[in-house]
């Protein structure tokens, strides 16, 4: 039998921070989820200790406008192991005005298959 | 007569939702005086996500939050001033402001809602010990170098106080390249949101120093190390205890102080606990038709409550200046005791209150399993189970205007922790 293994997690998915306790077993099965008062501190669990992901929030410099950088972020949340990769990606990329929230600065950003997206209008 | 039925100082998250708000609720001319270039406040350098789980049930960053409340706003009719700084609120309500393209003008409201917000406690109040090199900054200005200017403002990196400015910075910082060596924490706590921590520094094996302080700062032109010790429980450093950090930057998140200049020369009472001003259940000050929302009022962990006090506040700044204000009714007073630091309100007119009040409040330190309980005159009128209370985190209870219905003016409503 593979052996059982808790990790205790912080939900971050709302500002009440539910501890929550994940049985993992040794194959990185979860066995079960408790401490969370809902549904997204369940689903938070079993992503952060199977599959972990973040939303990369940054800037970029942004010629034509009034502003010196218009802010930006991953469309959707990307793998924790390709923040830094997208940060990366991310060096000598420029935006030119006009910009529109939720205009497409970087496609596919560092191949994750995530759009980098305009956050403000320049 | 008057110019505006709603003159708004400041253009924050707050002044915003107040604006709006008081168009909403049928005043007629509003105006909204800001004293930067563009709308907003702060928000516009916060590019993190968190923001509007609780207003849109989705996770915005601040200038896409901002923005919803901006264009809705213009929508709205709300007439705007930016570039213009508000020299004096007079208690007649009349609103004095100075702009480089108009000079100085003043303009009579029929109400005025004061949404100023916050500054960063800065380095000169921390007695710092050491030289005063170049390389120290509040964590909100490094974010607004990083965000807005692009600029870096060091490499190696020590952050003193666990705010959640300072925790955003950490992680920005990192993902810029820097290198932060640890957050020093004064208190045995975090005093910032769980879930900052989490992101900010767990997922890069950043050091949270709880119970440390910085006791000294090294360099004379530019910072060059930092010396960490631990404290006791009175906050002293404990001699021997120092760690240095060699390093170019020091941040600084201790704290956030509403900024009520112009409330004072209103002759708005502040309160010495939240210095902000002193509200009643619709968020009025002491000053009749003189209202308050958001960070100058209080300062707030979440910008969605910070919408949600100013809808309040723009909508009770609509009503008086349509009525000239209510004849006042049975007034309480709200006392915050046992484990409860504050209250917002402080004073609730029992006749005029609405249906369901939420009180909002924080607590003086951790608490696990404990009831939040409202007294009036030794009756229970509202309580609240919680597991865990920490001052980083707002707390709210609700009142009830049927409960409250019996107070008599000698009465007063204590609100306080008890065990569960």
């Amino acid at each position: 039998m593979a052996e059982k293994n808790a990790q205790i997690l912080t939900c971050i998915r709302c500002p009440r921070g539910c501890q929550v306790s994940v049985a993992v077993d040794g194959d990185g099965q979860v066995l079960s989820v408790s401490g969370n008062l809902c549904a997204r501190g369940d689903a938070y669990a079993r992503a952060e200790v199977t599959n972990p992901v973040r939303t990369v929030t940054t800037t970029v410099p942004v010629k034509g406008g009034g502003a010196a950088r218009v802010s930006v972020k991953t469309a959707r949340e990307v793998p924790k192991g390709a923040v830094m990769d997208v940060m990366r990606a991310l060096a000598g990329v420029t935006a030119c005005a006009p910009v529109e929230i939720g205009d497409v600065v970087v496609p596919d950003i560092a191949g994750t298959g995530v759009d980098l997206v305009a956050t403000s209008r320049a | 007569m008057t110019d505006y039925d709603v003159v708004v100082v400041g253009g924050g998250p707050a002044g915003l939702a107040a604006a709006l708000s008081a168009r909403r609720s049928g005043a007629g001319r509003v105006l909204v005086v800001e004293r930067d270039c563009e709308l907003g406040g702060i928000l516009n350098q916060c590019v993190h996500n968190g923001f509007g789980l609780i207003t849109f049930h989705e996770e915005l960053t601040g200038p896409e939050y901002a923005a919803r409340f901006e264009d809705a706003a213009q929508e709205a009719g709300v007439e705007f001033l930016l570039d213009a700084t508000v020299l004096d609120v007079a208690a007649d309500r009349s609103v004095t402001f100075v702009s480089a393209r108009r000079g100085v003008r003043c303009v009579r409201a029929g109400a005025v809602v004061l949404a100023m917000g916050c500054r960063e406690r800065p380095a000169g109040a921390l007695a710092l010990p050491g030289f005063r090199p170049a390389g120290v900054y509040t964590a909100g200005c490094a974010q607004r170098l990083a965000n807005r200017e692009g600029l870096l403002v060091g490499r190696e990196v020590v952050i003193l106080g666990s705010g959640d400015i300072g925790l955003i910075m950490a992680r920005r910082l990192t993902l810029e390249g820097a290198h932060v060596a640890c957050v020093a924490e004064l208190m045995p706590y975090s005093s910032g949101l769980k879930r900052n921590v989490v992101q900010c520094l767990d997922d890069f094996g950043i050091p949270l120093l709880l119970s440390h302080t910085v006791t000294r700062v090294d360099g004379r032109r530019r910072v060059e190390a930092v010396e960490v010790s631990r404290v006791d429980e009175a906050g002293v450093p404990i001699p021997g205890t120092g760690q240095t950090y060699p390093c170019d930057t020091l941040l600084l998140s201790v704290g956030l102080l509403p900024e009520n200049e112009l409330s004072r020369s209103a002759g708005v009472a502040l309160s010495p606990v939240t210095r902000g001003p002193i509200v009643d259940d619709s968020l009025m000050t002491s000053v009749p038709g003189v209202f308050a929302c958001g960070n100058v009022l209080h300062v707030h962990d979440l910008v969605d409550y910070v919408s949600q006090e100013a809808e309040r506040a723009g909508a009770s700044a609509a009503a008086f200046a349509a009525s000239g204000g209510s004849s006042a009714g049975m007034r309480l007073s709200v006392r915050a005791e046992g484990g409860v630091r504050y209250t917002v309100p402080q004073v609730i007119d029992v006749s005029r209150m609405p249906e369901r009040l939420e009180v909002r409040l924080r607590v003086d330190g951790v608490y696990e399993h404990r009831v939040l309980v409202a007294h009036l005159g030794g009756r229970c009128v509202a309580r609240r189970r919680r597991d865990i209370l920490v001052p980083g985190e707002m707390e709210q209870i609700v009142l009830r205007r049927e409960d409250l219905a019996g107070a008599s003016p000698s009465d007063s409503l204590v609100i306080c922790l008890e065990e569960a």
